[in-house]
């Protein structure tokens, strides 16, 4: 039997993708996230459609001091984990973070410190065991600030330097530890947003994600055409960039 | 937070189109009524005409609640959330042995927008439309609360919610019962008629019927052949009933593959392609005589094969004329509009024609016994919807109606004449929907709420 993986953020469109492709293939999960009623929705979705077992607990990324606690629920539930997907994000007002600091924290304590402080829990716990999984969904908007998210970049480029070093301190405990970068998906986040392409489906990125897991890979790019777009963005000199309106 | 998109839309017949606003909950605690302004729920835009367009207010997706929530498997009874379609109820249930209990002639319906409008299949004749198989549903009322009903409790605001057209609230959870299967594939057998009085005589033989019965017509040919048809039935194989080497009883055919890239030039189709069409299709289909095992997708869902079938009929889209004629005037009804239609020279590429059982206690529900026929007409302008609009006289004068699920033309007036239980619709919405918050491009057409 394939073993349990614990999804933080469970109610996210893209968790959801990610979810499903876990399921297919038969593994158990522990759904996380604030919304009870949504959890139970979405895990009796997959209980049907999967036919798998599934249970939810309720986890707040700002509520740091209930971190251990949760992981602990989800561990005995389940009789163990073999993985987590860290799904949950916020993307925050841009405009309204320059001079609402509350903004400013809210997008930090979400991306970066709620995110950092259950994945601390997480190696831990599989550090120990000397296998499975962690898969940190970050964003390309981490890969170089733009004056149009560089809140929620700023964020999530902490994120993915975390998960790089986590990478490197689980490597020899057998712990694969996998960074996925975010280009545009057709989530609530994106929805109506001007000036997308090649928006991606969240089934699809949730398959891309397990596929690049399973090809125990370090780092991709989803859609995978963004790694070589932000190749570009990142090679474009800072006293060019700095001239540019993205 | 709930960002809005806006998109000129159309429904599955490409007009008439909408600039609309655009709005998609992920999650069903995101689903509220506006403060201001109107709402229409759209599931997979597969009704023809507007019924899930607006040009004046929002339209709400319901791609992303599609959840199931519930299945007991000692009665079949599956609660999902609205925007769960057939497709994915089929893929899911299929395996373990269950089917819808009716199914209209394309799986890529919301079960919400099913209920809406209603719909019927192939076996309206033995178990009636969805609707009936519905055990409860759950709305989302214009106040913002939410409100079960059944055909037990609130059962009027049940009743005007079957064939509804959503205008009664969002339908945010549904109860429905699947009918058992012994295999996924169908006994099929296609017998040709030649024609119309012959075609009667099949579909209102009891012998000859079988579980699904429906006939296709040959709308081209006049005279000696008018109303040569292809009587199409079928039923669910029993397990004894699969040949030896069909491997997997329970086999769930792959979604479509192929799609129509594009718009077609709209000279493709004209009198001649149709003629022509509907001869090779005449001979195709009647040679498969006697009986034959085939999957069900073929059977029910064979346009579904071809993803945008729509785009055949170019830019300019298309019209789906669906009306219903009660017994006893059904094939004089029929028989007129037939006439008038091959008389009018415009030729339809598609002709189906359905025995109906009896109605239900929906008010606005479109089948009642009799028959029913369907057909296809190219959008070309003035030209066709004068045509429609002689048929709708002719409907009108034989006590029959027009499906509102395909209606893009439809008058208020027309409406009325057809539709005897509107006013006590129209009450109960004023009761549910005092503020006339949901409205469509085809309620406000059709002014089906009352004079605005």
């Amino acid at each position: 039997m394939r073993g349990a993986v614990l999804i933080l953020g469970a109610t996210s469109a893209i968790a959801r993708g990610t979810a499903v492709a876990l399921a297919r293939r038969g593994h158990p999960l522990y759904l996380g996230g604030r919304d009870e009623a949504e959890l139970a929705r979405i895990a009796a979705d997959l209980i049907i459609r999967y036919q798998i077992k599934v249970h939810w607990g309720t986890v707040d990324a700002g509520n740091y001091a209930a971190h251990g606690l949760f992981l602990e629920q989800a561990v005995e539930t389940m009789g163990g984990l073999e993985g987590v997907v860290l799904a949950f994000g916020y993307l925050g007002d841009t405009v309204a973070a320059r001079t609402e600091f509350e903004e400013v924290k809210k997008i930090m304590a979400i991306n970066l410190i709620g995110a950092v402080s259950l994945l601390n829990e997480c190696a831990n716990y599989l550090e120990n065991k000397r296998s499975g999984f962690i898969i940190g969904l970050s964003s390309v908007a981490g890969d170089r600030g733009r004056q149009s998210n560089y809140y929620y970049g700023a964020a999530k480029g902490g994120l993915s330097i975390f998960l790089q070093g986590l990478r490197n301190r689980l490597f020899v405990s057998r712990v694969q530890v996998l960074t996925v970068k975010l280009g545009f998906v057709d989530t609530g986040m994106t929805f109506g947003l001007p000036r997308l392409f090649w928006v991606a489906l969240p089934y699809t990125v949730g398959e891309r994600i397990i596929i690049a897991l399973e090809q125990r890979q370090d780092r991709v790019y989803v859609p995978w055409f963004w790694r070589y777009i932000m190749f570009i963005i990142c090679a474009i000199p800072e006293f060019l960039f700095k001239r540019l309106k993205l | 937070m709930t960002r809005s998109l806006s998109k000129t839309i159309s429904g599955w017949g490409c007009y008439p189109t909408a600039k609309s606003i655009l709005i998609r909950p992920e999650l069903m605690r995101d689903v509220n009524i506006p403060k201001q302004g109107s709402l229409i729920c759209r599931g997979q835009g597969r009704s023809y005409g507007d019924a899930a367009i607006s040009s004046q207010g929002q339209v709400m997706l319901s791609e992303r609640l599609n959840r199931f929530l519930a299945f007991d498997d000692s009665t079949g009874i599956l609660t999902a959330e609205a925007g769960a379609t057939l497709a994915e109820i089929l893929e899911t249930f299929v395996p373990r042995g269950w089917f819808p209990a009716v199914t209209p002639g394309t799986q890529y319906v919301s079960i919400g927008g099913a209920i809406a409008a209603d719909v019927h299949g192939k076996n309206h004749h033995h178990a009636g439309t969805l609707g009936v198989h519905v055990t409860e549903l759950e709305l989302m009322l214009a106040d913002g609360h939410r409100q079960r009903c059944s055909p037990e409790k609130n059962e009027s605001l049940f009743w005007a919610t079957l064939g509804g057209m959503g205008l009664t609230g969002i339908i945010t959870e549904a109860s429905f019962r699947l009918i058992p299967i012994e295999t996924a594939a169908i006994m099929a057998e296609h017998n040709p008629a030649s024609d119309l009085e012959v075609t009667f005589k099949w579909l209102e033989d009891t012998d000859y019927d079988d579980q699904y019965t429906v006939a296709w017509i040959d709308c081209a040919s006049a005279r000696r052949h008018f109303g040569r048809s292809i009587v199409m039935k079928g039923h669910h194989a029993r397990r004894d009933e699969l040949p030896d080497d069909w491997k997997d009883p329970f086999f769930v055919p792959p979604l479509c593959s192929k799609s129509i890239p594009f718009n077609f030039p709209s000279f493709v189709l004209n009198r001649f392609t149709m003629a022509v069409f509907n001869e090779r299709y005449y001979r195709h289909q009647g040679r498969k005589k006697g009986s034959f095992i085939t999957d069900y997708a073929s059977f029910f869902y064979p346009l579904d094969a071809l993803a945008h079938w729509n785009r055949l009929y170019g830019r300019r889209g298309f019209l789906q004329y669906q009306v219903a004629i009660p017994d006893p005037y059904a094939h004089e009804g029929i028989r007129r509009l037939l006439e008038h239609l091959i008389n009018s020279r415009q030729g339809a590429f598609l002709a189906v024609l359905k025995r109906f059982g009896s109605a239900n206690a929906g008010l606005l529900s479109f089948p009642v016994a009799g028959y029913t026929l369907a057909l296809d007409l190219p959008m070309t302008g003035k030209k066709v919807l004068n045509l429609l609009q002689q048929l709708d006289e002719l409907v009108i004068k034989y006590g029959g109606r027009v499906y509102l699920a395909k209606d893009a033309c439809l008058s208020p007036e027309s409406l009325r004449a057809m539709y005897p239980r509107l006013e006590e619709w129209q009450r109960i919405k004023q009761v549910v929907d005092p503020e006339r918050r949901f409205q469509s491009d085809l309620s406000r057409r059709l002014q089906l709420a009352g004079t605005l």
